[in-house]
């Protein structure tokens, strides 16, 4: 127990914390959003995230190359914004493909909800394990003929050939706050609020929430349910994808397994809050984020994510819709 | 050349019987097999590719000499994880065809299979397994070309304080077996220089915690235990958060990809320690033509391993049993330096290098002997 690092150094532990727990709550989001429409949980979302990761560094390879640099924050901006894009355009894809191939299917024949959760399941290890082989693609269509070399490292960690140095910005305590951290806090609670707004505001919103609320009224009165869900897998998706970029602006790099560890966590952010409600996503990742960064400041880093989930207990036993409740279906708003 | 024109000649006179051993049962091992078990895919697959390339090349060699008394080698691949590797074991003692066995690569995956090697009466030579505790169980079938994490943790902890000069070194490790042990020795080698440790967990990709702790207790050095896939990630994350002290991590990191993980650089000037000295000059270039890729860390330590096999062959053994009483016995200048084993299986002599990162590359053909 080491409550002295904890307390001289609060501000860099509650810094890094919020940073990742703001990545927890945009890959939050697709998992809350699909429960309220769905009652679903869609356990492949991690690897929607995932592939967003790719995406970021694919971009920097085909504008950069692979030479390994260091750049400012402000160096690479234009191409981490194409990188934005491309990770949020690639991961609503692979969210679109799993709601047509995973989901839909089962929900049009009625099948029970555990069935399609299995089915989320089965999606997330195949996704995960076509990403571990993406090596030997490559070299099946001759895009790479020195194929050994790839086939061994093809599970192996991959690299943003750009590496982002942060800079310090000022002075928090005895922290130094830097530029990384403070574009992906700002970004992403950004994100959550245009996206809080287009439920509550928009006519599509408010089908939605619909949806969300009573299926079967909302169909009658007109709502295209379908065309609902796709919606919701596509906003889930384009957060992803967002969380992938701030995710890479900071590690910059990613896995083939990189979204399974992450995925529980923000399906744990989104508990905590309280599944199927967007503020409660935000609050769950920030909350989710800070209490793994004291934990591992107080426990050492191998508690992190034991303290994670003790926490999730904990909280579910005192108040089991967590900390803001459900509400995306609630008539509220 | 004695013992060749001994197989050569009972090659399919089994029977002859004459009491010398050689000429009884050179042919009994012709057409069979040495195993290779270790990672092959996965995290740490580089360092299986490296291990099986120096096995292929031995055999090649061997068989281009031998043609009558062919090698073959089986490949299993554990991923380097101690849960898959025990199935594998059961499947190798259970193969009539297999007498010997290169691997296991890692010390949690030969910790958990030693026993059953040993009671099958397998012999298993490892060429990178370094974890103390696995030559201290007694299995006499178990052997390993390379020094273990006590000569290794005691040079790294002597380099940071004395070469380095460092005062204050923070401790990581990611909870492994060989990781543990290998940052276990360098503790207890820095004594009052450790200001402090942590523990990150395999495929970690945030390390914030980490680095921020190390920055708080104002270290100008840390040590890794662990392999390169973490170690890059660590070495980047601490050189975005301002850290300037010395990087330093163990053999299970000492591979280019490290660079590759870490980026050119981050992982600058990063010492990589490795109980093995750098191939002759002229072994890339056989490793290449054979394998079609350059060697790494360990290929010259499995390609001795296999040759060691491959001599006892060529000795005469028929048996398991007569493979590991001629490797207990064998005495021999491999690729990797001078081999011979102690009544552990630990190998008797072995010399600790400092591999450095330079100019965004690791140098793997100038290192610094640790005196």
């Amino acid at each position: 127990m080491h409550f002295d690092v904890l307390i001289n150094n609060l501000p860099a532990f509650t810094i890094g914390g919020l940073v990742f727990g703001a990545i927890y709550a945009l890959v939050a989001l697709g998992y809350t959003m699909v429960y309220g429409v769905l009652q679903l949980i869609n356990f492949a979302h991690s690897e929607v995230f995932m592939y967003g990761t790719f995406a970021v560094a694919w971009v920097f390879v085909l504008f950069h190359g692979t030479d390994s640099v260091t750049w400012s924050l402000g160096k690479a901006l234009p191409l981490l914004l194409v990188a934005l894009v491309a990770a949020m355009i690639l991961s609503a894809a692979i969210a679109l493909l799993l709601e047509r191939v995973a989901y839909r299917p089962l929900i049009n024949k009625g099948a029970p909800k555990l069935i399609a959760l299995i089915s989320a399941i089965g999606a997330s290890f195949a996704l995960a394990e076509a990403m571990g082989l993406r090596d030997r693609f490559a070299g099946w269509v001759h895009l790479d003929d020195n194929l050994s070399d790839y086939v061994a490292k093809a599970r192996d960690v991959y690299s943003n050939p750009v590496t982002i140095q942060p800079k310090g910005l000022f002075d928090v305590g005895n922290y130094t706050l830097t530029d990384v951290d403070l574009v992906i806090i700002v970004a992403a609670i950004l994100m959550m609020v245009a996206l809080d707004t287009f439920v509550r505001r928009t006519r599509f919103g408010r089908g939605i929430r619909a949806v969300a609320q009573d299926p079967e009224s909302a169909a009658l009165m007109g709502v295209n349910s379908n065309r609902v869900i796709q919606v919701t897998f596509l906003i889930g998706g384009l957060m992803a994808g967002a969380a992938a970029a701030l995710y890479m602006m900071k590690i910059g790099s990613t896995r083939q397994n990189a979204g399974f560890l992450l995925g529980v966590k923000a399906f744990t952010a989104a508990v905590l809050g309280g599944i199927g409600n967007l503020r409660g996503a935000l609050l769950g990742g920030l909350v989710l984020g800070v209490a793994e960064s004291y934990g591992s400041a107080i426990f050492g880093s191998e508690w992190k994510d034991v303290v994670a989930f003790v926490l999730l207990v904990l909280i579910l036993l005192v108040r089991p819709s967590g900390l803001l409740g459900e509400a995306l279906g609630k008539a509220r708003a | 050349m004695l013992a060749l024109s001994l197989t050569v000649t009972a090659c399919g006179s089994d029977d002859s019987g004459d009491g010398d051993k050689g000429a009884k049962g050179g042919g009994d091992l012709c057409g069979k097999n040495i195993a290779f078990l270790g990672a092959l895919t996965g995290d740490a697959a580089a360092l299986g590719q490296n291990m099986l390339g120096g096995v292929k090349l031995a055999l090649d060699e061997y068989n281009k000499a031998n043609a009558d008394c062919k090698i073959g080698v089986k490949e299993f691949d554990s991923q380097g994880d101690p849960k898959v590797a025990p199935g594998l074991a059961t499947q190798i003692i259970n193969d009539d065809s297999i007498f010997g066995l290169v691997g296991p690569g890692f010390s949690g995956e030969s910790l958990a299979t030693g026993k059953t090697f040993y009671e099958a009466g397998l012999p298993s030579i490892s060429a990178s397994a370094t974890n103390v505790t696995i030559t201290q169980q007694d299995w006499i079938t178990w052997h390993r070309v390379i020094g273990n994490d006590e000569a290794q943790g005691k040079a790294d902890s002597k380099y940071l304080t004395e070469t380095v000069g460092a005062t204050k070194v923070f401790v990581v490790d990611d909870g492994q077996d060989y990781s543990k042990g290998l940052a276990g020795y360098v503790k207890e080698g820095l004594g009052d220089a450790k200001v402090g440790e942590d523990q990150i967990t395999v495929g970690q990709t945030d390390m914030s915690a980490v680095v921020t702790q190390i920055k708080a207790s104002g270290a100008d050095a840390v040590f890794y235990g662990g392999y390169y896939a973490e170690a890059g990630l660590l070495v980047k994350q601490l050189r975005q958060g301002g850290f300037t002290g010395t990087f330093m991590s163990g053999d299970g990191s000492e591979d280019p990809a490290f660079v590759k993980a870490a980026g050119a650089d981050a992982a600058e000037g990063a010492v990589l320690s490795a109980p093995a000295a750098p191939a002759p000059a002229d072994f890339n270039d056989k490793y290449k033509a054979v394998v079609g890729a350059d060697s790494g860390l360990y290929s010259t330590q499995a390609y001795d391993a296999a040759n060691i096999f491959l001599a006892a062959v060529k000795d005469g053994a028929a048996t398991a049993e007569e493979v590991n009483d001629f490797i207990g016995k064998y005495d021999g200048e491999g690729a990797s330096g001078p081999i011979a084993f102690d009544d552990k299986g630990d190998i008797t002599s072995s010399t600790i290098y400092a591999y450095f990162v330079k100019g965004g590359k690791l140098d793997l053909e100038n290192p610094e002997a640790i005196k």
